[in-house]
């Protein structure tokens, strides 16, 4: 009985992500022309366009989050792995770290809206990087506290016995040791950054241009919920395209990274 | 038996008012000792007023039931124990007659002076020329040529060349246990030390390897002065020129290896060495 | 009993030059970076009081139990975002929680091990579909497949509750906690699925050994040894559902009604500031978006916080840290 009904539960899940999946796919490989790798957005009605602007502004702002959200998060992660500890300052930074987590993206948008919309005076695609660094942030410092945690203490005593200070240390050899971990957490952060739109819909915005990061600028996410909402059915085609981009992307390198770490882990 | 019985003055007791143990007197010099070193976790204390002589260009073994602080007690002397926050220590270690605990001490350059070989092997996951070479390349700045030539050398002195020559490029991690083990030999002479800290480097390898080990520190100790932590009493015997028996954190007796192993001056000495504990 | 040695002393003392080490550096930056991640949640919570500190002034608590939302009179109150918030999350758990035990016992203990990998591989890869890409998929196929199916049936089934009435229209807060279900389901499933891999296998080992079944085991062992971490689980799965915004924000509707059918169309806190957010031109509508804000990274906050003590508490008593 209750074999069954978990095995019902397994079937639910499995159902709904083939499900998911294959509208994304059948609906949005319709839309994906040329025209759309190609061309700027074009107004309803008028045949062709494209979203060429938002996916290089999804790469740009994911780049310009990462630039920003890997270092900062790492070096959080290191401090709680190496120098904090049991410390009582380690047990606030890993409580506002489990609270950012934990925190809702939109609110993230907020928070970045009131600090640097507010401030500088206008929407921006640096806006939207540093929302969405915000939100790699703790991510990256978990996975990387959890993958230092790994490595073996012997292997801090051999180099620190060799006279190697402590950062050379770090950086030589335990983050050597944990790099396939590192690189996996990395990922996998940038993956789930890449694919939100709520932190975005008050600081990048969106833009029918190319735009530069100082200005509003285009990108997936947001398009996707524009000409979602649209009534004009080419836009909503549209929308379907860059799901595609977005779900494809995401699951591709989510599958890979995952590979990878197990690939690694059978090794040792 | 209360712990202020167990406090035996350690018989190397010296300077000159302790003019009295005529037997060794002679014997070279000392390169390391400790005076009065007490060790505590947190308010637990595991190491009582330990003082031993260590003497230059010889292997002593230290020796004692686990959990009797012999680790504890090598791993003040590179400082490696500062690691941990809670490790508080007391006392003087002296190298060459310098105190390495002052606080004006580089522990950097203490940590070149003095190498340390720790229980499980651990290399580094680089390349087994980069592994010999990483302590290197933290003090010098070599040529590719020197560098090859010290990497050598450090793996010819840890015996271990002919098994790897053709494969410096492959990970460390490859070779088996007691190849990683002369591998971490290998890192830490390529140091050019000056005392090598051995802490029961045998205890993860399988009996062939420990051989190879052993017979590596017979030759080793002609260039470095070892002291190395055992739980194995044949290997000291076999091995060092000196022996200390810890026992709840004192040193119960210190003296030359086979006096304590034919000879001991104290009960509980001979009771462990014969086996009735521990 | 030995010499000591004649080598000049003082050769390990620090030369001056090395004052300020590499690893002063280094753990300042480590400093620096943790003080970022602090500040920031700090941030949030001061910068949304700020913004919303007009809107607090002028409604006072009362904003919390108001219906009016009204930006030509300037008059607001969060009562029916609040109650969508709550409507939806309450049907989301209440249908993604058996799901997901059943998922994390049938991964952990039931299922082979080769299929155990794929279907975890599968509810791994559902959760990291962007929620957009679920907000999409709810409007333009499931919400027409509820109002379609699901829906009629409903009402033919229990027509005459009071949750069920209305024309199906397909969106509105039924679908949105539906969907919201599908969406907390792998994360309340993968860490149920930690917490039974934590079970000690010596204590499952002697319930074999007393002849119990895999089921019996799974409820006399594994179930109430991770009860603690279950709860956990639950908070967490619980504080991702209230704050998710654009799966929801596409299917509940977006109106301002407080209905007790389940089928009329809604609204959360998360929709709203999604919908409302770069409209609001006045400055008090933007203060009691802010608040809105507010309540929501409050209530999120209180969630984690239980969820955190949760799950340490049961890390205590395994023994992990």
């Amino acid at each position: 009985m209750v074999t069954a009904l978990a095995a019902v539960s397994a079937a639910i899940g499995i159902f709904f992500f083939g499900w998911i999946l294959y509208v994304v796919l059948q609906k949005g490989a319709r839309a994906l022309t040329p025209a759309f790798f190609l061309e700027l957005p074009a107004p309803p009605g008028v045949p062709g366009g494209g979203v060429a602007n938002a996916i290089v502004g999804t790469l740009v702002i994911t780049l310009g989050a990462s630039i920003l959200g890997v270092p900062i998060g790492m070096l959080v992660g290191v401090f709680l792995a190496e120098f904090g500890r049991h410390s009582r300052l380690a047990g606030v930074i890993r409580f506002s770290s489990n609270v950012l987590m934990g925190t809702p993206s939109i609110i993230v948008g907020m928070f970045v809206y009131a600090t640097v919309v507010v401030r500088t005076g206008h929407f921006s695609g640096y806006a939207g990087a540093i929302a969405l660094a915000v939100i790699m942030l703790p991510i990256i410092a978990r996975t990387t506290e959890d993958m230092l945690h790994l490595v073996p203490h012997t292997l801090r005593e051999s180099a620190l016995a060799l006279g190697a200070p402590y950062w050379k240390m770090t950086l030589g050899v335990v983050f050597r040791a944990a790099r396939a971990g590192l690189v996996t957490g990395v990922i996998l952060a940038v993956a789930r950054v890449s694919g939100e739109t709520a932190p975005l819909l008050f600081t990048a915005l969106n833009s029918p241009n190319w735009g530069f990061p100082n200005e509003p600028m285009a990108n997936l996410t947001v398009t996707v919920f524009n000409f979602a909402m649209s009534p004009y059915e080419d836009w909503q085609q549209m929308a379907w395209g860059a799901s595609f981009m977005i779900t494809v992307g995401v699951l591709i390198v989510t599958i890979i990274s995952r590979f990878a770490m197990r690939q690694k882990a059978h090794r040792r | 038996m209360s712990q202020d019985n167990l406090r035996i003055k350690t018989f190397v007791d010296h300077g000159p008012e302790h003019g009295d143990e005529p037997s060794h007197k002679t014997e070279g010099t000392v390169k390391m000792s400790t005076r009065n070193l007490s060790f505590y976790y947190g308010k637990n204390q595991v190491l009582f007023d330990n003082n031993l002589d260590v003497a230059a260009n010889r292997v002593t073994a230290i020796i004692g039931p686990s959990g009797c602080g012999k680790s504890t007690h090598i791993r003040v002397y590179n400082r490696i124990f500062e690691l941990y926050r809670e490790q508080k220590v007391t006392g003087e270690v002296l190298l060459d007659g310098e105190n390495v605990l002052g606080d004006d001490v580089d522990v950097l350059r203490l940590r070149k002076r003095i190498g340390m070989i720790f229980q499980k092997p651990s290399p580094f996951p680089m390349s087994i020329f980069d592994n010999v070479a990483y302590g290197v390349r933290l003090q010098y700045r070599l040529s590719g040529s020197e560098m090859t030539e010290r990497v050598m050398r450090a793996l010819k002195r840890a015996a271990l060349w002919d098994e790897v020559k053709d494969k410096l490029k492959s990970p460390g991690t490859a070779l088996s246990g007691g190849q990683q083990q002369r591998l971490c030999i290998a890192r830490s002479i390529a140091l050019e030390p000056e005392v090598l800290l051995m802490d029961e480097p045998c205890s993860a390898i399988d009996p062939v390897g420990t051989a190879k080990i052993e017979e590596l520190i017979e030759s080793l100790k002609k260039r470095f002065t070892i002291v190395l932590v055992t739980h194995n009493m044949q290997q000291a015997a076999r091995v060092s020129d000196y022996t200390a028996f810890f026992y709840q954190g004192h040193i119960v007796e210190f003296g030359r290896t086979n006096q304590i192993f034919t000879n001991p001056a104290k009960k509980q000495t001979e009771d462990y060495i014969t086996g009735r504990f521990g | 009993m030995f010499e000591t040695s004649s080598i000049p002393s003082g050769t390990l003392k620090k030369s001056g030059a090395r004052s300020i080490s590499g690893d002063m550096v280094f753990r300042l930056l480590t400093r620096i970076a943790s003080a970022i991640l602090v500040l920031i949640v700090a941030g949030i919570l001061v910068e949304l009081l700020r913004a919303s500190w007009m809107s607090l002034e002028k409604f006072g608590p009362g904003f919390l139990v108001s219906r009016d939302w009204n930006p030509v009179t300037q008059e607001f109150g969060a009562l029916s975002s609040i109650y969508g918030t709550v409507i939806s999350t309450l049907i989301a758990m209440i249908l993604a929680v058996p799901v997901s035990l059943m998922l994390a016992l049938f991964l952990v203990e039931l299922a082979h091990p080769v299929v155990s990998k794929i279907v975890g591989g599968a509810i791994e890869l559902l959760a990291a579909i962007p929620s957009i890409i679920y907000g999409m998929w709810g409007l333009f196929v499931f919400a027409p497949y509820m109002a379609d199916h699901l829906q009629p049936a409903l009402q033919g089934a229990a027509g005459g509750l009071p949750l069920f009435q209305g024309p199906p229209m397909g969106i509105g807060i039924l679908t949105a906690g539906i969907i919201l279900a599908l969406m907390v389901l792998p994360f309340i499933t993968a860490v149920m699925r930690d917490v039974f891999q934590m079970a000690p296998a010596v204590s499952k080992e002697a319930a074999f050994g007393l002849g119990s079944t895999t089921v019996e085991v799974a409820r006399s062992v594994t179930v109430p040894y991770g009860m603690q971490g279950l709860i956990g689980a639950c908070f967490l799965g619980l504080g991702r559902a209230i704050g998710e915004t654009m799966a929801v924000t596409f299917v509940i509707g977006n109106n301002r009604s407080l209905s007790w059918s389940l089928f009329d169309a809604g609204n959360s806190i998360a929709s709203t500031l999604a919908n409302e957010f770069s409209e609001a031109s006045e400055p008090m509508y933007l203060s009691a978006l802010m608040e809105l804000g507010l309540v929501l990274f409050g209530i999120t906050m209180v969630i984690q916080i239980i969820a955190q003590f949760w799950l340490k508490r049961m890390a205590r008593q395994t023994g992990r840290r």
